[in-house]
């Protein structure tokens, strides 16, 4: 009831304010799901995420557990539709959180969130805040998801290197097994891409090998997690080590590896929108979630792997990306159709 | 005589105002130069980076396939966001069209050619900004071309900086305030202190010490001090001279008055008639009251003279008291007074014997003069805590209702000395002599009330 009732409000709402200001009811972008916890009738709290509702539930759970009569309306979308509803419809939300740093960054220097200061604040690497608007609350990191099966007989590879000299060696093993992402399409992709070929010469080596062994391209890391577990492909480079490390069901039938020469962390962070009705709550869910990322003991409902905190980033493998004005420099449109054009030209052979 | 003087302001707090208001001056001048400094400083850093990022980006710029093409660098906005957190915006467009960038932001008011670049401050979505604008004239398809690129950051960064800035600004401005405040006085205590010294040195001077200043002075106040030395000086000639003519004049007087007194009793015992024996018994009186008074004259110069170079020996309060007490039995016997001593233990004191016998004597030879004819008066010592005190009691009526304070003032005498010969002269003379031996004079009523009671108390030795 409730539902045709929207899509009948959507319907009607589209219709009307094709060209005009968007009222708050519509929902002109793409929405993946929308779940409701807490009291029905309280004034929610509402949040539109990247993050998978189930993987956040528990910490959900837990924050209106501490907080009585709150109630969080959730809404999970996909990183270019939370762009568009947050940049282009004025949609209200009082939270983003997001996986795309590039884009939280984007939001934050045109002028979309608001500052929140508490003390939690300094619990947070200094690379895991800007202008106290963006919050890291998880290190996840680029990972090369392989199959064992498939490189039975041959040493795993630690480093893109020790990937580039295997691929080299022994082509026709990989040849249309290995995938990535199609940067086109995904975000993700496209901010792990961009780093990689900021951070050194080796990853147009790789693409260029990879290109020559007929890579497929692939829209997420499940999908490419799922691949590699059934076998269609022996090796997934750049995918989310942190939903490879989520599956648990297919532990048996994946390796990841975190290359030694350089591991590229993506930080999930949360900004306070400008539209917030409640943006001192909002403020209040971005410290139970900075508290649960990095603060000690760790909570049980964390849904991310912890890893330590080093201040020496550039000896550690680690590298977690930064956040500030250098993520809009990828963003620039001139800048993504060089790169999408190079990195086309390099993958797509023939 | 003592009206408080008239003040015109004081001399160490206007040096101190003039020396922390030039200070404050100062201060202020100070950090308003310092923060306009750091200011400049800090904008032109500013301008520098926004500058370098621009230029980057310029370089970054080519023309391929008779098209504009932009790379942007990732260190042109990276290094924006190295300096601070500001939000960074930037804009890449020709004099027709934007090419890449923030398409509404701001343009630069100033004409900028090729190669050049202008800085602005400008309002960009509701927050301060400073923008650079660069330009660079390209070849496209044989005709001149101009990019412009701007890179703008908000100035947050710079105001926090600023805010720092000015703080320390501040600091330095307090503290160089507070030294120089501190060094204000200083100097203002240091200066005004030989005129302090001066004063206390005059000020702890007793009140017959006319000697002239003799420590060394600043030179700014030699005047004073030798128009004080003057001063001091001719008080002194002119108070000498007229204590020695005192002295002279009653010396002078008693000789011949003791002649005419001798003449006037031998006539007396030649003359028969009545009314001549009592016009000269009344001379012989007045005589004897001039001589007195000459004599307590003469007292009072020896007594001013002596205590000017007090000479400090131990005595024996019992034994001179005894002493006196003797020696004045036969005219207190010419009255049929009672005199008797009463000396308990022997309380020494130090001064000058012949100050302290001429002080009770005045006292003593008071009270005879005074007392009723077969009345007594009783001369004790006594040691009492740390003083020594002689006392003379007599029964000769006391001060009853006067001021014991008046009574040792020069010539005032008490209600019932008419028909006595006297001149006032012995309270105020007993006075000086105890004040000098640094003891006071008590006058009080006699224990039995009938008279009066006269202590000289001093210091135990």
């Amino acid at each position: 009831m409730r539902i045709s009732l929207l899509s009948f409000a959507l319907i009607l709402a589209s219709a009307f304010s094709a060209v005009l200001a968007m009222p708050t009811t519509s929902r002109a972008f793409e929405v993946e799901e929308n779940r409701y916890f807490g009291p029905k009738d309280s004034d929610a709290l509402k949040i539109l995420s990247t993050t998978d509702t189930d993987l956040l539930a528990p910490l959900i759970g837990s924050f209106l557990a501490l907080n009585p009569g709150v109630a969080i309306d959730y809404t999970s979308v996909s990183s270019a539709e939370l762009m568009k509803a947050v940049m282009l419809e004025g949609a209200e939300f009082d939270l983003a959180l997001s996986s795309a740093m590039d884009l939280q960054v984007k939001l934050a220097n045109d002028g979309y969130t608001l500052a929140h200061y508490s003390d939690l604040i300094d619990l947070v690497p200094t690379w895991g805040t800007w202008r106290n608007h963006v919050f890291a609350f998880s290190q996840e990191p680029a990972s090369i998801v392989i199959s064992p099966a498939a490189f039975a007989g041959l040493e795993l590879p630690r480093s893109r290197q020790e990937l580039i000299s295997l691929l080299r060696k022994h082509p026709d093993r990989f040849r249309g097994r290995i995938g990535t992402y199609d940067v086109r399409t995904s975000g993700l992709g496209y901010l792990f891409a961009t780093q990689d070929a900021r951070t050194s010469e080796s990853y147009w080596r790789l693409m260029e090998i990879m290109g020559g062994l007929k890579i497929r391209l692939f829209c997420c890391s499940g999908d490419m997690i799922e691949n590699v577990a059934r076998g269609d492909i022996a090796v997934a480079y750049n995918v989310l080590g942190s939903y490879a490390r989520a599956r648990k069901d297919l532990a048996s039938r994946i390796t990841i590896v975190e290359p030694e020469d350089y591991t590229n962390m993506m930080l999930r962070t949360a900004v306070v929108l400008r539209t917030a009705k409640h943006p001192k709550l909002a403020g209040a869910f971005i410290d139970h979630l900075l508290r649960a990322a990095w603060d000690t003991p760790d909570v049980p409902e964390y849904p991310f792997h912890r890893y330590p905190i080093s201040d020496e980033a550039q000896n550690a493998p680690f590298r977690p990306i930064q956040m500030g004005p250098g993520l809009l420099v990828f963003l620039d449109h001139l800048k993504r159709k060089r790169f999408l054009a190079e990195w086309h030209s390099t993958v797509q052979q023939n | 005589m003592n009206e408080p003087l008239q003040t015109s302001g004081s001399l160490r707090r206007r040096l101190m105002l003039q020396l922390v208001g030039s200070a404050a001056f100062l201060a202020t001048l100070l950090f308003f130069v310092v923060l306009g400094f750091a200011r400049d400083v800090a904008q032109q850093t500013h301008d520098s980076i926004l500058l370098a990022s621009a230029t980057s980006i310029m370089d970054s710029v080519s023309v391929q396939a008779d098209e504009i093409t932009v790379d942007i660098p990732y260190a042109a906005l990276s290094m924006l966001g190295n300096v601070s957190n500001d939000r960074v915006f930037y804009r890449v467009s020709t004099r027709d069209d934007v090419l890449t960038g923030y398409e509404n932001l701001p343009t630069t008011s100033q004409s900028v050619r090729s190669g050049h670049s202008a800085f602005d401050t400008l309002t960009y979505k509701g927050d301060s900004i400073r923008m650079v604008t660069s330009l660079r004239r390209l070849s496209l398809n044989s005709a001149p071309a101009d990019i412009i690129i701007s890179v703008a950051q908000t100035r947050e960064g710079q105001a926090a900086q600023l805010a720092q800035l000015s703080r320390s600004a501040m600091q330095l401005g307090l503290g160089f305030f507070l030294v120089a405040t501190i060094l204000a006085i200083w100097a203002a205590q240091s200066s005004i202190r030989p005129l302090k010294q001066l004063t206390e040195a005059v000020s702890r001077r007793g009140p017959k010490d006319l000697r002239p200043v003799q420590r060394p002075v600043p030179s700014e106040m030699i005047p004073l001090v030798s128009s004080l030395n003057r001063f001091i000086g001719r008080l002194r000639v002119s108070l000498t001279r007229s204590e020695d003519f005192i002295a002279e004049a009653a010396h002078r007087v008693r000789t011949p008055l003791a002649t005419v007194r001798t003449q006037a009793e031998i006539t007396l015992r030649r003359v028969d008639r009545a009314e001549n024996r009592a016009s000269l018994r009344e001379m012989i009186r007045a005589i004897d009251e001039s001589s007195r008074a000459a004599g307590q004259l003469l007292d009072h110069a020896m007594v001013t003279f002596r205590i000017d170079s007090l000479e400090r020996k131990a005595i024996d309060l019992t034994e001179l008291g005894r002493e006196l007490v003797d020696r004045l039995q036969p005219i207190a016997e010419l009255k049929d007074i009672d005199l008797h001593f009463f000396g308990s233990g022997n309380p020494k004191i130090t001064g000058d014997a012949i100050l302290i016998q001429n002080a009770v004597r005045n006292i003593l030879d008071n009270a005879i003069k005074y007392s009723p004819n077969e009345s007594a008066i009783q001369v004790s010592t006594r040691q009492n805590g740390n003083t020594a005190r002689i006392q003379v009691e007599d029964e000769a009526g006391g001060f009853v209702g006067m001021d014991t304070d008046a009574l040792t003032q020069r010539f005032t005498r008490g209600e019932n000395a008419a028909g006595t010969i006297g001149s006032g002269l012995g309270l105020t003379i007993a006075r000086e002599v105890v004040e000098a031996h640094g003891g006071v004079l008590i006058i009080e009523t006699s224990k039995t009330g009938t008279g009066a009671c006269v202590s000289l108390c001093f210091p135990l030795h």
